[in-house]
């Protein structure tokens, strides 16, 4: 592994980091979609900024950036308490518009300015260790990769010290408001994250990237706990695994880094969909199938025991009885029986049917409740 | 001043255009009534797989063929996203980021492993992104009109079904519809809308074709049928607005310039339109407060000259303002009233209640009771 491999790794994990720790916040706020909008929004500010600064290599980039993210998250809100366009509709149709002024700004630059739409859209990844700092003749490493330590130290920062305020006003914005902690500080402060995050996460690996690093990663963790610090632990796992699966892929095909990152992320998603423990669509498919052949069991033995001591209790413990009594064809009725005897629940003699003690108990409790 | 309805090139872009825009309004005023505006982003994000897979089966760059792996990679991304939303704890927000963010990611990391270039500029699929009208051609613009044809049609036909999904699922669940189906055809219909307009519009900013003509309708009529043709018509002109200037000008592309006139038709829909538009409303509001504030003065005008010995007794101006407790609009009031004749202002500049005035409280008392 080369110096610049594994520069470009710390690059998207320390990425891919950053963007999993304010993401979970967004899946769990219902908000995902932000991310999307302002990860495009951050353009026009980065133009605008261009237009003042004429440099692309200034700060100011960074802050005008990241202010349109929050005027995006602003400008959203606007229009929806304008109770004129719901909400879906309000994100719909802001970042489209602040992202087109910049493509046409970006149209009538001279060309020759290294500043193109589908560079802050795609980013490359590949490129990123080729800028580099320098401070008194020390090569102090590739810009991206201070600037994202940078932002992941703040993130953290961010999460570790307002999590509690964080926690209540996304369980609970009532209370949260009821005890003191503003839910608009924490939405408006989030957002803030966010967009810091995506600016400067787009030059490295591009917004759709961020959009995918945003909530992926926290979507996955979120089938596979209910704990809010297991999630961000979680998350920021999966997001760092797909960071180094993707850049490998990647390596491995010649192809774009941060679209094997983003399909990384989405394998990880697809794994903990069908396997997770208790959510998975597996776990899931097994648990209404034991449950229905607890239920079929559980109705047996009530069967029995209604008719326990009647002078048709005979005829109504045939097991051919039970098609007519319960509805039950051949197959289905022969397994309910081999699985209920299996249980201690019934005992079998020839074609009849007869409750153990077991079974007199599930039904007495299933029938009281 | 229409010397562009002969150039050849033009026409065909106008046409096309227009085309797109009226198929993307009458789809998108479902989407946007369902709540679904983000669905076409979600679509026209997670076409670009089959793009790339389309191109690697048949190795051909013709527009059908691509535009067909594009429908069905839109198609599957759309119910995927729809149906994670159900089958996980996961909200319609996470599940359409999520989907639109991977299916982008593998579709670029395809596309440029397609092309053995992980530069994703050179691998042609900026065109992809912001869209170039002017490589329609005629015969492009016959299959667009055709299929699009086709989806109106099934709107017509299934005009009560789309409308009763649109407005109350569960209604439409209870009297026996089926309502997944439709559901899933209007998904499909929506589909084919973003794909028809993704070589010209692009895929980042289809969907705001989606959101914004059935925004800007929805703000004009409470009707379906009036808000679906105003839609097609706002669609249409934004289409062949956006294509003509684009021509016009050197090296802007398509999609910012048609979504710029979609969104200035939004912007004037929610300021002027009659019923719902700002400007109106507001108006409304200041006539709705002046009204109330005229009436308040009138009443306590009467209650003065029933507490005074001579009911015709005038009061200063400053009185009326201590017992409304307002400061302003009280002298504008007053000026109302004696405009209605029901307040009279004496010699020396104070006031007292009509005969008039008097009747009417009375009157109105009597109502009340």
């Amino acid at each position: 592994m080369s110096a610049v491999q594994l520069e470009i790794q710390a690059i998207a994990v320390l990425a891919a980091l950053a963007c999993a720790l304010p993401g979970v916040f967004l899946v769990l706020r219902r908000m995902s979609l932000m991310s999307d909008a302002i990860s495009h929004s951050i353009l026009l500010g980065i133009v605008l900024a261009f237009f003042v600064t004429r440099t692309i290599q200034s700060p100011l980039l960074i802050v005008g950036a990241a202010l349109t993210g929050v005027a995006t998250v602003w400008l959203v809100e606007v229009l929806t308490h304008t109770r004129l366009v719901r909400e879906d509709a309000a994100i719909g149709l802001v970042f489209p518009v602040l992202f087109s002024i910049a493509v046409i700004l970006i149209s009538r630059l001279p060309s020759g300015v290294h500043l193109d739409g589908d560079v802050v859209l795609l980013g490359e990844l590949a490129f990123a260790p080729y800028e580099r700092w320098f401070a008194f003749g020390w090569d102090l490493g590739p810009k991206s990769m201070w600037m994202m330590s940078i932002v992941l130290l703040l993130n953290t920062a961010f999460v570790v010290s307002f999590f509690k305020e964080l926690k209540v006003a996304t369980f609970d914005p009532g209370l949260a408001a009821a005890i003191g902690i503003s839910p608009v500080v924490v939405h408006y402060a989030l957002m803030s994250v966010v967009s810091v995050t995506a600016v400067a996460a787009f030059d490295a690996v591009g917004a759709v990237l961020v959009v995918a690093l945003m909530i992926a990663p926290p979507s996955t963790a979120y089938l596979l706990t209910d704990r809010l610090r297991t999630m961000l632990v979680l998350s920021a796992a999966a997001s760092a695994v797909s960071a180094v699966a993707g850049f490998w892929v990647a390596h491995w095909l010649d192809a774009s880094i941060a679209g094997s990152m983003a399909t990384a992320a989405g394998v990880l998603f697809a794994i903990a969909l069908l396997f997770a423990p208790e959510r998975g669509l597996i776990a899931a498919a097994r648990l209404r199938e034991r449950q229905r052949w607890e239920f079929a069991h559980t109705m047996l033995a009530i069967h029995l025991f209604n008719h326990e001591g009647s002078p048709d209790a005979e005829q109504e413990s045939g097991i051919d009885h039970l098609g007519d009594s319960l509805r039950w064809d051949g197959g289905f009725r022969e397994r309910v029986v081999a699985g209920a005897s299996r249980r201690g629940l019934i005992e079998r003699s020839g074609e009849f049917l007869r409750l153990t003690d077991a079974g007199r108990d599930l039904a007495r409790r299933a029938v009281v409740g | 001043m229409l010397d562009w309805l002969s150039d050849y090139t033009l026409r065909t872009v106008a046409l096309g255009a227009a085309t797109i825009g009226i198929v993307s309004g009458v789809l998108g005023s479902f989407a946007v009534l369902r709540r679904q505006s983000l669905l076409g982003d979600a679509i026209s994000h997670a076409a670009l797989p089959g793009i790339a897979i389309a191109f690697i089966i048949t190795g051909s760059k013709s527009l059908p063929v691509l535009v067909l792996g594009a429908a069905i990679a839109g198609w599957i991304g759309a119910l995927l996203a729809l149906r994670l939303s159900n089958v996980t704890r996961l909200k319609q927000d996470a599940t359409l980021g999520l989907v639109l963010s991977v299916f982008f990611g593998f579709g670029l990391m395809l596309l440029t492993f397609v092309q053995r270039r992980p530069d994703a500029t050179q691998a042609g699929l900026d065109k992809f992104l912001f869209g170039q009208a002017a490589a329609l051609l005629q015969r492009d613009v016959i299959a667009m009109a055709v299929t699009g044809g086709v989806a109106l049609l099934l709107i017509v036909l299934f005009w009560k079904e789309f409308k009763l999904l649109a407005f109350d699922p569960d209604f439409a669940a209870a009297i026996g519809f089926p309502v997944r189906a439709i559901d899933v055809v209007l998904t499909t219909l929506l589909v084919v809308a973003i794909v028809i307009g993704l070589e010209s519009v692009g895929v980042v900013l289809m969907s705001a074709l989606v959101v914004a003509p059935a925004a800007a309708a929805r703000q004009w009529t409470d009707h379906l049928g009036g808000m679906v043709a105003l839609a097609a018509l706002f669609g249409a002109a934004s289409g062949i607005a956006g294509a003509v200037i684009s021509a016009r000008a050197v090296n802007v592309p398509t999609g910012p310039t048609v979504v710029l006139c979609a969104a200035s038709v939004v912007a004037v829909s929610l300021l002027f339109a009659p019923a719902r538009g700002l400007v109106f409303a507001r108006l409304r509001d200041r006539r709705t407060r002046r009204r109330f504030g005229a009436r308040h003065v009138l009443e306590h005008l009467y209650a003065l000259s029933e507490q005074h010995e001579d009911p015709g007794h005038a009061h200063a101006t400053s009185v009326l303002e201590a017992m409304t407790g307002r400061r302003a609009g009280v002298g504008a009031d007053l000026d109302a009233l004696e405009g209605q004749g029901l307040a009279q202002r004496s010699a020396d500049g104070e006031w007292a209640i009509t005969d008039a005035g008097r009747d009417r409280i009375r009157r109105d008392r009597q109502v009340e009771r």
